[in-house]
């Protein structure tokens, strides 16, 4: 039966290397493919080797104000529980390690190389359960501009003005400039709520709401304002300035030389 | 010495004498300082200046209708398109630059060849008294008494009273009628959509809160469940504003009365500033302050709203909330007071 069958067959002998081979790429590829979404939608999936690196950068850099264990010490906070998005923004927009104290932590040169911001977060990550780093599918400009620029300006443009350029809060604090901000830290910023920042979890506004307001913001940042020349995007204030000194200026310049006698 | 300083003046102008009332004139009054001595303008003194004056004004003419052929050929040459905003901008600016010197050219050219080149004698003209002389004003009252007895307006009193009557009255409904045009207030101003039971909802999309979602620092910002199906949405909202925090319920200081008015820490606030209306919510997390951006009124979360900071006189309005039986955060009433600014009718 079997002789007969492989005898009266017209296969090609290289059909069994194609199909061995296809098998091989379906099985293999798919797997990478589940995994890969499996490992992107876990809390950050850290070696523990990365959790030991950055145990140790943090009794260097960071136990002095945030105690040994994180569990905080005179002038830092606990860390247990802030989750690697809050390490992944203040280190990786150079807030952290803190410096010169006063009512604001300010962004300064980032201090660590990429893989050790990894690493401190991995630690960071791996004493309690937190906000995790954003998916890359969230950080990118693929939103809705429209439904992000209504919720900005529900949630965010009190404090930052209409189009993320920043403002003041009381007593020397202020809500940072948006602009040059990666995509990045403005998801984690939101989800974790710095300093004065108030928290806007997943629950307030989804992850789908947080990608619609970073389209929103580098749609603003990637487009002339079509009204002219922004000056700061300060509104009244600064084209107040601008007229008071430089229109008014000029008309009394011409009213005087409307008076004037000719030389 | 009679002349101190209280004299009636009399003053004489050419051919008319006139009084001038009860004005008085002190004796150190400021003299009539006359015109100041004429100065030869360089366009009159040499040929050069004169012909160089000629060029400028001709040179602005000339700007004028380049900036208006400019002004032209821009707005065909840089086109609106609908799908690309940077090209209002660029159309309008080079359309009002060319406009701006089409006009400018035609006004600063007018005005120079008026200076340098039109003659620049001094000239001074005589104020005249504007009442008439006795003659025209003898004439003017003949005439006025003669309307009045040809019309029979002083002789006639039923006709002159009616004729009062009747123009008295006649603008009443008018009155009436644009009176009643708008809406009266009435209570509009006391009471917002907060009733006992209505869901506490996140602006502008209306989907109702639960208690878990509002998690420790979290800003709401939140509507009445139901507004944006009402029939005055925005007024409704402008009154029903509501921002939601959590804090840790330990540094809560509330009254006996509005003890239960928070729901384990989560605190619901109107949002309408109580100096002019602006919304309040810029929360500071650490310091519990709420900010107003218009005139910086400061309200402190812990201590119901109270003003720390600012013009405002009043502390934010507190809403009492607490939870449903499906976890949901629900008003239990309505505010205990008019939200906003203070107006007349209000009470406090």
């Amino acid at each position: 039966m079997f002789k007969r069958k492989l005898n009266n067959s017209r296969r090609n002998p290289l059909t069994a290397i194609l199909v061995i081979a296809a098998g091989l790429i379906v099985a293999g590829g798919g797997y990478a493919g589940a995994t890969a979404a499996v490992s992107h939608s876990t809390a950050g999936a850290y070696t523990a080797d990365q959790v030991t690196e950055g145990s140790k950068l943090f009794l260097a850099n960071c136990a002095t104000c945030h105690g040994k264990n994180a569990e905080g010490a005179n002038y830092g906070p606990s860390l247990i529980g802030v989750g690697a998005a809050s390490v992944d923004f203040q280190v990786g927009t150079g807030r952290m390690p803190g410096q010169a104290s006063g009512p604001q932590l300010m962004k300064k040169p980032v201090q660590f190389t990429a893989e050790q911001t990894e690493a401190l977060a991995a630690y960071v990550a791996s004493l309690a359960p937190g906000p995790a780093v954003p998916d890359e599918k969230w950080t990118s400009t693929t939103g809705n501009t429209t439904r992000g620029g209504e919720l900005f300006r529900i949630n965010c443009a009190m404090c930052h003005n209409a189009v993320g350029a920043g403002g003041a809060l009381t007593e020397g604090k202020f809500a940072p400039m948006l602009k040059g901000v990666e995509a990045k830290h403005i998801y984690e910023a939101m989800v974790t709520g710095p300093q004065n920042m108030p928290v806007f979890n997943d629950a307030n506004l989804t992850p789908k709401d947080k990608q619609d307001i970073i389209t929103y913001l580098k749609y603003v940042e990637a487009n002339p304002s079509a009204g002219g020349e922004e000056l700061g995007s300060l509104g009244p204030v600064a084209e107040g300035l601008f007229l008071w000194l430089f229109v008014l200026g000029g008309i009394v310049a011409i009213t005087i030389w409307l008076g004037a006698k000719s030389n | 010495m009679s002349s101190k300083g209280k004299d009636l003046v009399v003053a004489q102008e050419g051919e008319h004498e006139y009084a001038t009332g009860l004005a008085v004139v002190a004796p150190d009054a400021i003299k009539d300082p006359g015109l100041e001595p004429h100065r030869v303008r360089m366009t009159d003194k040499s040929e050069k200046h004169a012909k160089n004056a000629e060029r400028q004004v001709t040179a602005m003419f000339l700007a004028s209708i380049v900036g208006s052929a400019f002004a032209l050929w821009a707005y065909f040459a840089f086109p609106l398109s609908e799908s690309d905003l940077g090209t209002v901008r660029s159309n309008t600016l080079f359309l009002g630059l060319g406009i701006t010197l089409g006009l400018f050219g035609i006004g600063i050219g007018a005005v120079h060849w008026a200076k340098t080149l039109m003659p620049d004698a001094e000239v001074s003209e005589a104020r005249h008294q504007t009442r008439g002389s006795e003659e025209t004003r003898a004439r003017a009252i003949e005439i006025i008494d003669l309307a009045n007895q040809e019309s029979g307006f002083s002789r006639r009193k039923l006709i002159r009273r009616t004729l009062y009557g009747a123009l008295a009255f006649f603008p009443l409904p008018g009155i009436i009628l644009f009176a009643d045009l708008g809406p009266n207030p009435a209570d509009s101003l006391k009471h917002t959509m907060w009733r006992k039971g209505t869901r506490l909802t996140r602006d502008p999309y209306g989907t109702p809160i639960k208690a878990t979602d509002v998690t420790l620092g979290s800003v709401f910002h939140v509507i009445p469940e139901g507004l944006n199906e009402s029939d005055h949405k925005l007024e409704e909202k402008a009154k029903a504003a509501v921002l939601l925090v959590r804090v840790e319920p330990e540094i809560l200081k509330e009254s006996d009365e509005r003890k239960g008015w928070s729901y384990d820490g989560i605190v619901a606030y109107s949002k309408i500033c109580t100096h002019v209306g602006c919304p309040v919510a810029l929360y500071e997390q650490h310091t519990h302050h709420l900010l107003c951006p218009c005139h910086q009124s400061t309200f402190d979360l812990t201590n119901a709203c109270a003003v720390v900071f600012g013009p405002a006189s009043r502390p934010l309005p507190q809403l009492p909330i607490t939870v449903d039986a499906e976890g949901y955060l629900v008003a239990q009433s309505d505010f205990n007071e008019p939200v906003g600014p203070s107006f007349w009718e209000r009470k406090a």
